[in-house]
């Protein structure tokens, strides 16, 4: 039997954290690597989580919401109308990337004020934080990012968000609500609803899905502060008409988190996955730290930088559907850098600038830089790329916006012609 | 036809290095010529009364170094040379080596006694030295035989005991010896040394003396000779008869119930007026008895009647009566005890003791002290004023926080005063039960503190004024502020009340760790490792502008240990110790800064700097490198992501050593933990890197030298590399597979008895299933076809563990993920379908597994089922 070690006196048991900083190290480790290899099987899951069987039965209590939502049955496969399962599963990195971001709708940068803004528009200030989709069903909520990888995996108070005793009962209900996350308070900021119980809004207009937000996320007990079952805080933004007053009030407002511009959403347009002139972002240094873009440094570049995609001719083009063109390459430089169709390249705009003639771009001085980052799914927007050319330039101003709205308000006969995408 | 080696033992101890070399290299030479030969020489050696004791002793020492060794696989290899050996030989040795047991030298004849314990432990359990035992007990009933041949014997028959089972011999036997040892210890007919040697055996053989405990009437014999023994007037065997019954104490406490009133008696008067040797082993009694009441209460169902061992609370029992006992011995401390760190006395034992008394009664504990606290608080010796807060301190732990709180908020202000005693003693103990006081009633995340937003500030302020105070005292009040701030750690908002104190915290503990009046670096560490805490735990939110100026200051500490000039290994020794506590810092910095998008560009832009210092901070070794600046390196690649590959060609050469370092395998283990960081930063830029990676990595699993905890991560590690290159991994599959393979088949052969390797198979195999998952995904839709030829071995595994009811569900969650994995990547075709189509077994894992509390688990499975569903519809 051994010696009896000397028992080590409690009063000076010296304070080492080594092992914990280890242990912490390899919890870290473990977690990235769960993620890493969980996002590759994410959106497989994802979409088999939505395409979870029907009900077979009608659900029990029959709400009224039945008849204003009569398609649900078919509904996951409006959003999913473009992949089907075994595509989707076949997806890896960049694809996943751009499949995510192809669900959310993404506003157009504001590079020119709309028409009819005081009547048409809604207008609120954008909380800063990560964009996320979050879904919750069969009892877990979870959020993903534009990027596809799983930002949180919690409990809620959404329906079906968690599993709790007095559920009530309906495995198959499902929300799907478009978010951004809010370090600070810890909070999702939803500013948007897709699904709601089910029921999808995505044929809705953003006036009625605004107004069913409202009620619904406050009767959920969403908006709770966070408990046993309900992980996070999830909190509405106040929307205004986009009438001077409510533009007024969005910009300088007190909201309880950090601004990041502001928002427009068109109060006809429905939910359009990808990129939509009916939904626009406008920013300044009062309502955005984020104005000009930064570089991976964090830093403000010197010149413009642009992302565009290069084209089988050589032509570099936008995201946009239709793309824009914006230059063409070189052949030689293309086959000495090894570049290929479909590469993201990055380009400073160089003194020439942009020119336009008749508000349509005409030339760009483009000067190549290298390969966009990695983690790029897209090549730059049209209106990123001049409303960031602007911004440096010649800003769009809040007064600008405001006297727009002045003058918009002399002209209430101008016909209401908003182009619908379906 | 033994050699003559004397010369070679004696030169081998030489204090000439050179000498000594030789002489090593010789002896080493004729170990591996004839190793009979050589250690038939050693045995006539160490038997030869005309040679000089000292090479008698190394010649000893050598041969027991051939028999055993710490390691189990050199063991084994020991083990089976020595069966090798020629039976003549052997047996020559052993004769040898019995006969030296009655030598007149004490050395030969100790050595003698260790070296035949090494050699029973191998050859009694398979029988081939019978009459050991005999010709042992021989030796103690000849009564012709010295006294040196009887005190050998014993002390051979001890070692033997403590080598192997009772179940080697037969019964007889096993009570022939312990007769031996226990009537060793009789007062009548033997002399001291021989009754010392007795005790000792008998300690060495408690264990082995099962089946007599489990006999009542002869349990009641050893017991009534070692409580005689321990009244002997020799203060040496009364020691050594106090070690056996705590050592009693702990293997035997479910029968000791008939002898603890005599035991209570024996010990209490050894407490109050027994030599100090023999007063601690009579507190190391209670204590130990102590230690088996928490872990059966520990371990205790709420619904009694089940069949556990029984729980006889004797400390309860005793309580009224130990209590005070253990409250006089406070009052012996010794002065200067807190100024070193290797002084045990009394009433150092005494406060550990009455600690864990508090921990085995709890509420019981408070009225019986707080008088002793209260009446000897005040008084003018220090003494007294110092057992009183040890005391206080000491019971803590264990009563409710409904009993304890009330004591703790009307003590409190009485303490910080106390910090301000003319006594350092006192001081230092009042810092360690602020310290107490601070981890175990300051929960603010689960609703409770004994601090509220209103004394917080006069808290911070007498510690901050208090860490100036003397070192010793100094160190007690970092662990203080320790848990002071890590109570508000997951405590939300609550951490705010701290940050208006952060800056001067932060400073303070920086001038903490810059002081030079500490005898050792004790309080430097103390007060980063305190430094750690507070960053860890504080608002990002609102403290990212103070931690962000912090972030400069360490990094230029760190620059400045790198030029620290270096003239012994002593000074090499303290720049490590400083670098490492610097690069622990800065690795927390890096974590809590890249933890916020808004903070991780602060980072982002010191980026550089800080892989340039620790690149400095690598190049102050030339052989190993600093296991804290790699764990530093992992949080920064996870925070740089991407643009961590401009590092990649000075870092890698580091890399390569810390994977080959095998003696310190924590190293090792944290550099395959950085391989896998890089992985997810670079994605396929770690390509050019790869071939090293892995070569070394399989180098790694290969050796038998590298300590087996360092292997499942390296198959996760696997996983990392696949995901990260994709198909580029396809020229490792011929290697990486069939390790995994191997690995796969140790796992069904483990043993499932043992805790500790259960939970090491269950690492094991999560981390087979996490190399398969990368492997595979990496694979998916470019190069499937490579990994088919392996899909029935996994598929295999699987099934194997999930027949396995004691698997963790870690391991379950890794094995239904990869069984996905593995029909999503290899794709809808018929192959795979015929795969899945002959294996039954995974409708019922999934069902299983389906119907888990855990969500993420169902998750799992309903994609997995997916998956596999996708293949077969086919």
């Amino acid at each position: 039997m051994a010696p009896h070690d000397l028992r080590r006196p409690f009063k000076r048991a010296a304070i080492s954290d080594q092992q914990k900083r280890r242990e912490l190290s390899l919890l870290r480790q473990a977690q990235n690597r769960r993620d890493a290899q969980q996002q590759a099987r994410c959106l497989a899951s994802s979409i088999l989580s939505l395409q979870s069987p029907v009900p077979e039965s009608e659900p029990e209590q029959s709400d009224i919401e039945l008849e204003t939502a009569p398609e649900i049955e078919k509904e996951p496969g409006t959003l999913l109308k473009d992949l089907d399962v075994p595509g989707a599963s076949k997806l890896r990195g960049p694809e996943v990337r751009k499949w995510f971001a192809r669900q959310l709708m993404l506003p157009e940068w504001m590079i020119d004020v709309p028409d009819r803004l005081s009547q048409d528009w809604y207008v609120f200030a954008r909380p800063a934080g990560k964009r996320c989709f979050v879904v919750s069903s069969n009892g877990t909520t979870v959020s993903r990012q534009r990027n596809g990888s799983i930002l949180h995996h919690f409990p809620s108070a959404l329906p079906a968000g968690a599993k709790t005793r007095d559920s009530s009962g309906s495995g198959q209900s499902y929300c799907i609500l478009d978010c951004i996350f809010h370090e600070l308070d810890q909070t999702y900021y939803v500013i948007d609803m897709v699904c709601w119980n089910g029921y999808s809004l995505y044929d809705c207009t953003s006036e009625f899905r605004f107004f069913w937000l409202n009620s619904k996320i406050e009767e959920s007990g969403a908006c709770n502060p966070p408990s046993y079952y309900h992980k996070f805080r999830f909190s509405t933004v106040p929307v205004y008409t986009c009438d001077q007053n409510g533009l007024y009030a969005a910009y300088t407002g007190v909201v309880p988190y950090v601004k990041d511009g502001l928002l427009f959403y068109n109060k006809h347009a429905h939910y359009q996955t990808g990129s939509t002139p009916l939904v626009l972002v406008w920013k300044d240094e009062n309502c955005s730290q984020y104005v000009i873009d930064t570089d991976s440094k964090g830093e403000i570049p010197s010149q413009q930088q642009v992302v565009l995609e290069l084209q089988d001719n050589g032509k570099l083009v936008t995201s946009d559907d239709p793309p824009m063109l914006f230059g063409c390459l070189d052949g030689d430089i293309i086959q000495k850098s090894g570049l290929h169709s479909g590469n993201l390249l990055r380009f400073a705009v160089s003194d020439g600038g942009l020119s336009f003639v008749d508000g349509k771009l005409e030339k760009a001085d483009l000067n190549y830089l290298g390969k966009a980052n990695r983690g790029r799914a897209f090549a730059d927007s049209y209106s990123k790329v001049v409303f960031q050319y602007t911004v440096r330039h010649s800003p769009l101003k809040i007064d600008d916006l405001l006297a727009s709205i002045n003058s918009l308000d002399d002209q209430e006969e101008k016909p209401c012609d908003v182009e619908m995408v379906g | 036809m033994a050699m003559e080696i004397t010369q070679f033992l004696l030169a081998a101890q030489s204090a000439d290095a050179k000498v000594r070399t030789e002489a090593e290299g010789n002896l080493r030479q004729f170990q591996e010529q004839n190793l009979p030969v050589f250690l038939l020489s050693l045995s006539v050696e160490l038997a030869n009364n005309e040679k000089p004791v000292e090479s008698r002793r190394l010649a000893g020492i050598v041969l027991k170094n051939s028999l055993d060794a710490k390691d189990a696989i050199r063991k084994e290899q020991l083990v089976q040379q020595w069966m090798a050996i020629d039976i003549s030989v052997k047996s020559q040795i052993k004769d040898l080596l019995l006969r030296t047991l009655g030598s007149s030298v004490p050395e030969a004849r100790h050595t003698s006694a260790q070296v035949v314990a090494k050699i029973a432990s191998i050859e009694i359990p398979r029988k081939q030295w019978p009459e050991l035992i005999g010709s042992l007990l021989n030796n103690m009933t000849q009564q012709d035989r010295p006294a040196a041949l009887k005190q050998a014997t014993l002390e051979t028959l001890g070692y033997v005991c403590e080598e192997i089972s009772h179940q080697d011999l037969v019964q007889e036997e096993v009570n022939a010896v312990l007769t031996a040892v226990v009537q060793g210890m009789n007062l009548a007919e033997h002399s001291p040394e021989v009754r010392l040697a007795a005790t000792r055996a008998l300690y060495n053989a408690l264990e082995f003396a099962q089946t007599n405990f489990e006999n009542e009437m002869e349990r009641n014999y050893i017991m009534k000779v070692v409580c005689d023994t321990a009244m002997s007037k020799e203060v040496e065997i009364r020691q050594a008869a106090f070690e056996c019954l705590v050592a009693i104490a702990s293997a035997y406490y479910e029968v000791l119930e008939p002898y603890m009133q005599t035991l209570f008696e024996l010990t209490s008067n050894a407490v109050k007026g027994d030599e100090e040797t023999v007063a601690l082993q009579a507190i190391e009694f209670w204590s130990s008895i102590c230690d088996e009441e928490i872990e059966l209460q520990e371990f205790e169902t709420p619904e009694s009647g089940d069949s556990g061992p029984p729980h006889s609370r004797f400390i309860e029992k005793a309580l009224s009566s130990l209590v005070p006992l253990l409250l006089e011995t406070l009052l012996k401390q010794e002065e200067d005890q807190d100024q070193d760190d290797t002084v045990w006395n009394i009433s150092m034992a005494g406060g550990t003791c009455l600690g864990l008394v508090a921990r085995t009664v709890g509420d019981a504990i408070v009225p019986l002290v707080m008088p002793f606290v209260e009446s000897n608080i005040l008084k003018p010796d220090w003494r007294c004023r110092e057992a009183a807060t040890y005391a206080f301190g000491s019971i803590l732990e264990g009563p409710t926080i409904e009993k304890l709180s009330p004591l703790v908020q009307a003590g409190l202000d009485f303490l910080l005063t106390a910090m301000k005693d003319g006594n350092n003693h006192v001081k230092d103990t009042t810092a360690w039960t602020l310290s107490r006081i601070f981890e175990l009633l300051h929960s603010p995340a689960s609703g409770f503190s004994v601090i509220s937003p209103e004394n917080l500030k006069r808290v911070v302020g007498v510690l901050l004024e208090s860490i100036k105070d003397a070192p010793n005292v100094a160190e007690k009040v970092c662990g203080a502020i320790y848990y002071l701030v890590q109570g508000y750690e997951d405590a939300g908002p609550s951490v705010s009340v701290l940050s208006p104190y952060l800056t001067e915290i932060i400073s303070c503990l920086i001038a903490t760790a810059d002081r030079t009046d500490g005898s050792d670096s004790k309080l430097r560490s103390s007060a980063y490792e305190t430094l750690n805490e507070v960053v860890r735990c504080s608002n990002i939110a609102e403290t990212s502008p103070i931690i962000a100026q912090l972030l400069p200051v360490i990094m230029s500490k760190l620059g400045q240990t790198v030029d620290i000039q270096i003239v012994s290994s002593d000074d090499r020794e303290k720049q490590g110790d400083l670098q490492a506590s610097l690069c622990g810092v800065l690795q927390v910095i890096i974590q809590k800064l890249s933890s916020t998008d808004e903070t991780k560009t602060i980072i982002l832009q010191a980026a550089d700097q800080i892989m340039i210092l620790f690149l400095r901070v690598f190049g102050c070794r030339s052989s190993t490198v600093h296991e804290e600046a790699m764990l530093a390196i992992g949080a920064l690649a996870y925070a740089t992501g991407p643009q961590f590959e401009k590092y990649m060609p000075e870092f890698y050469k580091y890399l390569e050593m810390g994977l080959q370092n095998f003696e310190e395998y924590q190293v090792c283990a944290i550099t395959v933990g950085v391989v896998g960081d890089i992985c997810r930063a670079l994605d396929d830029k770690v390509l050019p890197y790869c071939d090293g990676i892995m070569g070394l990595l399989l180098k790694d699993l290969a050796s038998s030298e590298l300590h087996r905890s360092v292997k499942p991560p390296i198959f996760s590690c696997f996983g990392d590399i696949g995901l990260a290159i994709g198909e580029h991994f396809e020229k490792y599959v011929p290697f990486a597979l069939p390790m995994m393979q191997g690995a796969a088949e140790i796992c069904a052969q483990l043993e499932t008895a043992d805790e500790e390797m259960m939970d090491y198979g269950n690492q094991l195999r999560r981390s087979i299933f996490e190399a398969y998952s990368g492997i595979l995904q990496g694979f998916k839709s470019v190069k499937p076809d490579v990994m088919m030829p392996y899909a029935q071995h996994l598929l295999k595994f699987i099934e194997l563990v999930s027949r396995d009811r004691q698997r963790d569900e870690s391991v379950t969650k890794a094995a239904v993920a990869v069984m996905g994995d593995l029909a999503d990547a290899l794709g809808s075709n018929t192959n795979t379908k015929l795969l899945f189509k002959d294996c039954a077994f995974y409708s019922e894992f999934l069902g299983e597994c389906l119907q888990s509390d855990d969500e993420q688990l169902k998750e799992t499975a309903g994609w997995t089922q997916g998956m596999i569903g996708r293949v077969m519809v086919l």
